[in-house]
């Protein structure tokens, strides 16, 4: 598996579904480690009921079915697939409700679903996900991008209460990639994902939905900045690590 | 933030130290926590049974043939990012685990990425260095260096040259091709040592080379290939430029026809970032003396390539705006949204 992980880190991010596809098919008996383990680009589907659109993900999936957190149907429709308890189901409503408008502050558009469901300890488990297309032709409201996608999952584990406090585990995915085309400068392709985790051990006065919901504003943020420094700093160095531009060229000291 | 009384504490962090120094050639990562960050796996129980079961019966319909499996492989091998083959090719063993199809698909793989990658290596004997490209092949394994008149023995999957000849008058060009073809060298590996801290050239002739006199048409190429491999600190990146030039002598007209490709390849504890960048371009000059005809020539390539690292520049600095949104305090911040909601 360790083997198999190397593999899909090197393997160009716009190839991430083939490399998948790939290993899948050569480590069938690891199948659920792989498919758990690699995040992949997110898609989507529209909900029959409503027209709204879902995001589809191992967490609200079972067999070939997704279940969407609008209607809490599967497409296609399951006989005995599982669901959320009543109670959670609740909580699942208010979540994605709140988070569509915080992702429509902080993205101007995009795609959101909230998942749950109940853990073996007592807890729960809460993915949050979004989707953003920020091409020319898609949600872009600032850029001239041929193609500009974020995808973020961010998924909570919530321990059982104790004490008036609950312990939340935060592991955050985000997945970029950039491409721009045009005449004059060719094509540019800039992709890759990053992955943090964040443990806080917060009070329930203020519920789950706000505590959830201020760990993950707080690790976009800091997401963001990497991404800044990562994606634009670092790539950008290397390039000037190749080829510096004219002006330090001539400063430069004899080969080190 | 109200958060500065919790115990608050991120389990992976990565602590970044760049230092550059005046000849821009080192950059330092620190990781702290090597550590593989484990992704929990999320399930209840009863997921995962139930899904284990369909993937069971998935299991019996497919079973890969020994030529799919090689074909796979070599997909992973052709796809490793610059610098990056011998670790693909490692993890790729393991995965496989069956030595005859990962040894088939090494023998095939290694020469088309080589070459595609326009690798450099050293030649043994004080010779200098070789450009592994199609361009300066003989025959599989054997290819011209045309600055000394030598040819390199190489063995592809060790990624070394093993021996070197010297080449035959039937591989060379003919001694007025080559005088073109030694001017634009020259010239060429001026601006390349100026340019490019730890780049390599190589002027070809592809189509002409047996041309004793002026009367006809001929064509040369100028491959160049840098590399900047640092994999203990998880950054590699490489920049090719190939150059095809046709020599037209009725119209005594040269026109260049440039592709120049970027990419690189950064790894950290949290993640990784590909970058491919390519352009392409054309200009034309006037069919001089092989001197003038060298000076001309670089000069153009020397234009074309700083304008697009200057357009690469320009992308980058574009990036962060067409992509985020401004600064975070414009909007309100989660917790008033849950009384709006």
């Amino acid at each position: 598996m360790e083997a198999a992980m190397g593999l899909m880190r090197r393997m160009p991010p716009r190839h991430s579904e083939t490399a998948l596809s790939a290993l899948l098919s050569l480590l069938p008996q690891h199948s659920s480690d792989l498919l758990s383990q690699v995040d992949l680009p997110l898609q989507v589907l529209c909900d029959v009921d409503n027209g709204k659109e879902f995001i589809l993900c191992e967490y609200n999936r079972d067999a070939d079915s997704y279940r969407s957190p609008w209607s809490n149907k599967y497409h296609p429709p399951l006989e005995d697939g599982p669901y959320p308890s009543s109670e959670l189901r609740k909580l699942e409503i208010e979540a994605n409700d709140i988070f569509a408008i915080y992702r429509d502050q902080y993205y101007e558009g995009g795609i959101s679903s909230v998942y749950m469901w109940e853990d073996d300890n007592e807890g729960f488990v809460a993915c949050f996900l979004i989707k953003k297309d920020g091409s020319k032709t898609g949600h872009g409201r600032r850029g001239c991008l041929e193609e500009g996608a974020w995808d973020a999952i961010h998924v909570i584990e919530v321990g059982p209460e104790e004490e008036g406090t609950t312990r939340y585990c935060l592991t955050s995915t985000v997945m970029l990639s950039l491409t721009t085309d045009d005449e004059s400068s060719g094509s540019f392709s800039l992709s890759g994902s990053l992955r943090r985790q964040m443990n806080m051990k917060l009070s329930v006065a203020d519920g789950h939905l706000c505590n959830m919901g201020k760990m993950i504003e707080e690790m976009e943020g800091k997401l963001r900045n990497s991404l800044d420094q990562v994606y634009f700093g670092k790539t950008r160095e290397m390039v000037c690590t190749l080829r510096p531009p004219a002006e330090v060229a001539q400063m430069r000291l004899p080969d080190s | 933030s109200c958060f500065t009384n919790q115990k608050a504490f991120t389990d992976h962090y990565l602590l970044l130290h760049i230092s550059l120094s005046l000849s821009f050639s080192s950059a330092f990562l620190l990781f702290l926590v090597p550590n593989k960050s484990k992704r929990f796996r999320f399930f209840p129980l009863k997921f995962a049974l139930q899904r284990a079961r369909k993937i069971g019966m998935a299991e019996e319909e497919t079973e890969l043939s020994e030529e799919q499996r090689k074909e796979i492989a070599k997909w992973f091998l052709l796809n490793a990012p610059a610098g990056e083959i011998q670790y693909v090719a490692k993890d790729l063993k393991s995965v496989l685990n069956d030595d005859d199809v990962y040894n088939e698909a090494v023998s095939e793989a290694f020469p088309v990425y080589n070459k595609s990658h326009m690798i450099c290596l050293e030649m043994p004997g004080r010779f200098g260095d070789v450009l592994v490209t199609s361009y300066g092949e003989l025959q599989d394994n054997e290819y011209l260096d045309p600055k000394t008149a030598q040819v390199a023995i190489v063995d592809h999957v060790k990624q070394v040259c093993t021996e070197v000849r010297p080449a035959t008058d039937e591989e060379l060009p003919s001694p007025y091709i080559e005088e073109y073809r030694c001017a634009l060298d020259i010239e060429m590996s001026k601006y390349v040592g100026e340019a490019y801290p730890k780049g390599f050239c190589s002027v070809y002739c592809t189509n002409g080379k047996d041309v004793e006199g002026p009367g006809s048409d001929f064509e040369l190429v100028v491959v160049i290939s840098a590399a900047r491999l640092s994999p203990q600190n998880f950054c590699n990146g490489s920049w090719r430029s190939i150059w095809n030039i046709e020599f037209k002598d009725d119209i005594q007209i040269l026109e260049l026809k440039g592709k120049l490709q970027q990419v690189g390849a950064h790894y950290f504890e949290e993640g990784n970032v590909q970058l491919d960048a390519r352009h392409e371009c054309k200009d034309s000059t006037l069919f001089q003396s092989p001197d003038d005809s060298a000076v001309s020539i670089a000069t153009i390539i020397r234009h074309h390539e700083t304008e697009y690292l200057a357009s690469l520049e320009a992308s980058y600095l574009n990036l962060p705006d067409t992509t985020f949104k401004g600064s975070s305090q414009e909007t309100s911040s989660y917790s008033n949204l849950i009384p709006m909601a």
